[in-house]
């Protein structure tokens, strides 16, 4: 059984095809980068895996099972928003929140409840960290965070939404290290995306590139090439090999670098 | 001073409305709502001058209409967060309605200070008992949906996935919102409930980082507030209303301070 099947699965979200036909399977224990241009369908091809968005055509299973709402093998880490006027509350609290949050009643957890928010912050390393308030955590630390959260119930598949976003190369590492781990030990299976491939190089068995409503999924040197990424792209792309780092260029602009540092 | 049967009542009432105000401000306070529930009070405004030209009890149609008003804003849902502009707008209009309702039944004019200012020392039997049931009920419904509305609060998107409606939560919330409101409009009035429902939440915010001490401490400071603020009032001849401002005022700004001593001094030490 993969961890994740897409059988000519078709998406469109506010009036445009995001995902068009496409096929893939992700086989389970992987550490999946998934990468492509701004507006390729990352997190919409995530919120569809989440059973967030029906697509229009085809079939979706996760671990078996048909997407649905509420999927608990399913763990997820949302884009970081700002978030607004909750910053005082201590980290404890916000991973919490998560422990059975979509049922009704008072939020006070049960002793079991409280050994696996406790469990998951261990998994992270994160147990101190969860006594300060979050507006006292650096963006790094509160990734820490959100991944205890979604560890919370012991999902199967971690679906990570651009958690390198607005973090400087050394905190970026941390997080990519910290997500390998937790992925090994646990023997989960793990979909990052991110604008940027050089940091994740070291960590994923697998990438999955998205651009043009297509996908491409594979070892590195199988999608990280001339013609794949210029098929994904529609125009002539190069990759260029040096030292452990790829480049992937548009003529001489290097792609998703620019829109990467519009986020930061 | 409790041997007066208006002090009896405005100690019964000042307390049910700010424990509520306070457990249902922190909340507020927490999903960055605060500005909402300051214009559900001007909503309920005109309400209640509605309701006084049609010959109808203004203390239900201020109930009725910031009810109505809370329930569809929570189901505008995501169109209206963060418009700060909609919001305003309908407040302006909704007091500008209550002005003109006030305009043809002047007869009620007398009351509109009240209205707008409150009038905990009128609180009448029949009213302690509508505040009572309404309370409760306010806090029942917060207690029944209490963790999804952290949950929803804190992690929208997560939440969503996990099958949490944020809309429902939305909707739900601001109901629960508008009758606290409602209420405590009745002790400090249409303009002043920020008072009641916003100042000591944000208060025990600063005070402690956990969620449930948070909700407890915004409660106990409210009702310390309140209940200060009238036995103030029956000593000095001052509005209690005043009173109730100058304490929540005064215990956000002192703990504000606190908090900034407290934040300066290891990075003087470390200069």
């Amino acid at each position: 059984m993969s961890a994740l099947s897409l059988q000519q699965v078709t998406v469109s979200f506010a009036g445009r095809t995001v995902l068009s036909d496409v096929t893939l399977e992700i086989g389970q224990g992987l550490f999946i980068g998934m990468l492509g241009p701004n507006g390729a369908g990352k997190t919409t091809l995530m919120r569809t895996v989440l059973g967030l968005i029906r697509p229009v055509g085809g079939s979706i299973r996760v671990l078996g099972e048909p997407a649905s709402r509420g999927n608990a093998a399913v763990g997820y880490i949302p884009q970081l928003r700002s978030l607004a006027g909750n910053m005082r509350l201590r980290g404890w609290d916000f991973v919490a929140s998560a422990c059975n949050g979509h049922r009704w009643g008072l939020p006070i957890l049960s002793r079991a409840a409280r050994q696996e928010v406790h469990w998951a912050l261990d998994m992270v390393g994160a147990s101190e960290l969860a006594r300060r308030p979050l507006m006292e955590t650096s963006g790094g630390e509160r990734q820490r965070l959100l991944l205890a959260q979604a560890l919370l119930g012991r999902p199967r598949l971690l679906l990570l939404d651009e958690p390198l976003i607005s973090l400087d190369p050394h905190h970026q590492h941390g997080v990519v290290t910290l997500v390998k781990q937790v992925q090994q030990e646990l023997g989960i299976t793990v979909i990052f995306s991110a604008h940027e491939l050089n940091p994740l190089l070291a960590a994923i068995d697998q990438v999955l590139y998205l651009g043009r409503g297509q996908a491409a999924l594979g070892k590195v040197d199988e999608v990280i090439t001339k013609p794949v990424l210029s098929r994904l792209y529609g125009s002539n792309i190069d990759v260029i090999r040096m030292k452990n780092r790829i480049f992937v260029m548009a003529g001489d602009v290097e792609v998703e670098k620019e829109e990467h540092c519009h986020h930061a | 001073m409790l041997e007066f049967d208006f002090m009896q009542n405005a100690f019964i009432a000042g307390g049910l409305v700010s424990v509520l105000a306070g457990v249902v401000g922190f909340f507020l306070v927490m999903r960055g709502q605060t500005f909402a529930g300051h214009a559900l009070s001007h909503v309920g405004f005109a309400g209640a001058t509605g309701a006084a030209l049609l010959g109808l009890s203004p203390m239900w149609g201020l109930i009725w209409v910031t009810l109505l008003g809370g329930v569809s804003m929570g189901a505008l849902g995501e169109r209206l967060q963060g418009s700060d502009i909609v919001i305003g707008t309908i407040l302006s209009l909704a007091l500008g309605l209550g002005m003109l309702f006030l305009h043809f039944f002047t007869a009620y004019a007398t009351q509109a200070t009240a209205l707008l200012f409150g009038n905990v020392l009128g609180v009448n039997t029949d009213t302690l008992w509508t505040l009572a049931w309404l309370g409760m009920a306010c806090l029942l419904l917060l207690a029944i949906m209490a963790r999804p509305l952290v949950f929803a609060s804190l992690q929208p998107e997560l939440a969503e996935a996990k099958g949490v409606s944020l809309r429902q939560v939305s909707m739900l919330f601001l109901a629960i919102v508008a009758l606290t409101t409602a209420e405590c409009i009745q002790i400090v009035g249409v303009l002043l409930v920020f008072t009641l429902m916003v100042g000591p939440a944000a208060t025990a915010q600063k005070l402690t980082s956990h969620l449930g001490t948070g909700v407890l401490l915004a409660a106990l400071l409210a009702l310390a507030e309140a209940w200060l603020g009238i036995t103030l009032a029956f000593y000095t001849d001052w509005p209690t209303s005043f009173w109730i401002t100058a304490l929540s005022s005064s215990a956000y700004l002192a703990v504000t301070v606190l908090h900034m001593l407290r934040n300066r001094r290891p990075l003087a030490s470390a200069a």
